[in-house]
């Protein structure tokens, strides 16, 4: 069953325009990754799902309803929920207390604050520290969490391995599976094309805010996906 | 002695600064609004005890059962109404709001009230004391509001720190548009902090009006007072508040104690040192998001 359908989309930031008539469909239980180089138009996308970017033309279409108008604090209780670039962790808030105002709509469902913890066992470590002292790892491990304690049908994972180290990045996608698991569908934005395969069933790959490939993640080839990648 | 009475005294004038104070602490805090609307908001619910106490004949304090609700609403509709408005065109626009607000309202007093000086009767509590030794005594009613000002201090911190509603708030305040990505309707978490705040200076007013004599333009004295009194604490945040009022209220004491004329001006002086020394206050907020 269609969870979420994004319906050829326009989108513009001013006058520039970012994706063009783009389309995306994500399966219930499903993991899509979103690939593509800087500038391709994936954040966007990603934001426009969120509700943070109303498209111009096209819709968005959430379990049979059309959410494409609806603002993005309406749309968490559905079921949606972001983890944004640059990860916007609160500063002034404790790591628990981040994570349970990622629990604000108290949407119903497996995770919560142990759930968290047991999955990322390096936020439990730093559950009394203030958001503004941690490094870039535990921020994305903790906005992981905060995403997931809104008990999300779809999770955004919006640039999850930016600037992060690469044992960090080893860390964070060895919890996914996990998420995975619990029936989440995760819809992941990468630029690390390797990780992406490694985790996604489908991948679809943009390019100046068009899509130009597409298809299960085991049945494309590194010359398909590079070319896709770099446009050549 | 005598310094010590005025420290005392001080100290408890110290405490209805705070409660006057309190909301608009909590609204820079949480929304970078800067209410110039907030001392005429006092003296609103000053006449609105009034009005209860003479025409319903409502004894002073079981006012403040109404006032306060009453109070709230009028912070929510104001921020519902107004400043959610001005907020998005950010910067100066909220501000200019509120000064409007308060000259409107200035006069919409002026007009129904004239400008003759009311006070709210509470009968003898107003007057009676403790005697402490020959030369010390405390009164009641000055004691009283310095309980009711740092319990109102302490309830906002804990709102602030214990409840679903008061971890919005802050997230919001950290991080408005990832606060909203977790589904936190900042409209009405806006709305929310400015009725509480609104509430505040309602009970805060009630005590003024029981405490001295005040006419439509007494707001412009105690915007001020409550201005220097967030600023000495430190913006952001509420126990800072708390020691911003305590430290004007033992100037202005101290300064009525060096000479009767010079009570008002100590407490600007101290205001403006603080201003030139340590311009974050003395409780500036830890962490600056």
């Amino acid at each position: 069953m269609t969870l979420l359908h994004v319906d050829a989309v326009d989108v513009h930031y001013g006058d520039f325009q970012a994706l063009f008539t783009l389309s995306l469909s994500l399966e219930e239980g499903q993991t899509l990754a979103v690939i593509g180089a800087n500038g391709a138009g994936k954040s966007t996308l990603m934001k426009t799902i969120a509700g943070l970017m109303v498209p111009s033309q096209g819709s968005v279409t959430f379990d049979g309803r059309d959410v494409t108008r609806l603002p993005s604090h309406r749309r968490v209780p559905l079921g949606i929920a972001l983890t944004p670039e640059g990860r916007r962790i609160f500063p002034s808030l404790t790591v628990e207390e981040n994570l349970m105002v990622g629990a604000h709509v108290k949407r119903k469902g497996p995770w919560n604050l142990e759930a968290v913890y047991e999955a990322f066992p390096l936020v439990a470590d730093r559950r009394d520290r203030l958001g503004f002292n941690l490094s870039g790892g535990e921020q994305q491990a903790v906005a992981i969490g905060r995403a997931l304690m809104s008990n999300p049908r779809v999770l955004l994972l919006d640039e999850v391995s930016l600037g992060l180290a690469p044992v960090v990045i080893e860390d964070i996608y060895a919890a996914l599976p996990r998420i995975m698991e619990q029936g989440t569908t995760v819809l992941l934005v990468e630029q690390d094309v390797n990780h992406a395969l490694k985790v996604a069933s489908r991948v679809q790959c943009l390019l100046e805010g068009r899509t130009v490939l597409e298809g299960p993640a085991d049945a494309l080839t590194r010359d398909q996906i590079a070319s896709a990648y770099f446009g050549i | 002695m005598e310094w010590l009475n005025a420290i005392l005294q001080g100290t408890l004038l110290g405490g209805l600064y705070a409660l006057l104070a309190a909301g608009l602490s909590l609204m820079f805090g949480v929304m970078r609004i800067v209410n110039l609307a907030h001392g005429v908001l006092a003296v609103l619910a000053a006449y609105l005890g009034v009005i209860l106490t003479t025409a319903f004949h409502i004894p002073a304090f079981a006012t403040l059962v109404i006032v306060v609700p009453l109070m709230f609403g009028v912070g929510w509709l104001i921020q519902m109404g107004l400043l959610n408005l001005s907020i998005v065109r950010g910067g100066l626009a909220p501000i200019l709001v509120t000064f409007g607000l308060a000259v409107v309202l200035t006069n919409l007093l002026q007009e129904v009230f004239t400008a003759d000086f009311r006070s709210i009767q509470a009968g003898s509590i107003a007057t009676d004391s403790i005697q402490i030794n020959d030369q010390i005594s405390i009164g009641v009613f000055p004691l009283l509001t310095f309980v009711v000002g740092v319990l109102v201090i302490i309830a906002l911190q804990v709102f602030l720190s214990r409840t679903r509603s008061g971890r919005a708030m802050r997230a919001s305040s950290d991080d408005k548009d990832a606060a909203q990505l977790m589904g936190i309707d900042n409209r009405r978490i806006y709305a929310l902090a400015t009725g509480i705040a609104i509430a505040t200076v309602g009970l805060a007013g009630v005590f003024l009006g029981i405490r001295t004599q005040f006419s439509p333009t007494y707001g412009d004295v105690t915007l001020i007072f409550a201005f220097e009194a967030v600023i000495i604490g430190g913006l952001g945040s509420l126990w800072g508040t708390l020691l911003g009022g305590v430290v004007l209220g033992i100037a202005q004491a101290v300064g009525a104690q060096v000479n009767p004329a010079y009570g008002v001006l100590f407490g600007h002086l101290v205001f403006l040192a603080i201003l030139a020394f340590r311009p974050t206050g003395l409780l500036p907020k830890a962490v600056n998001a």
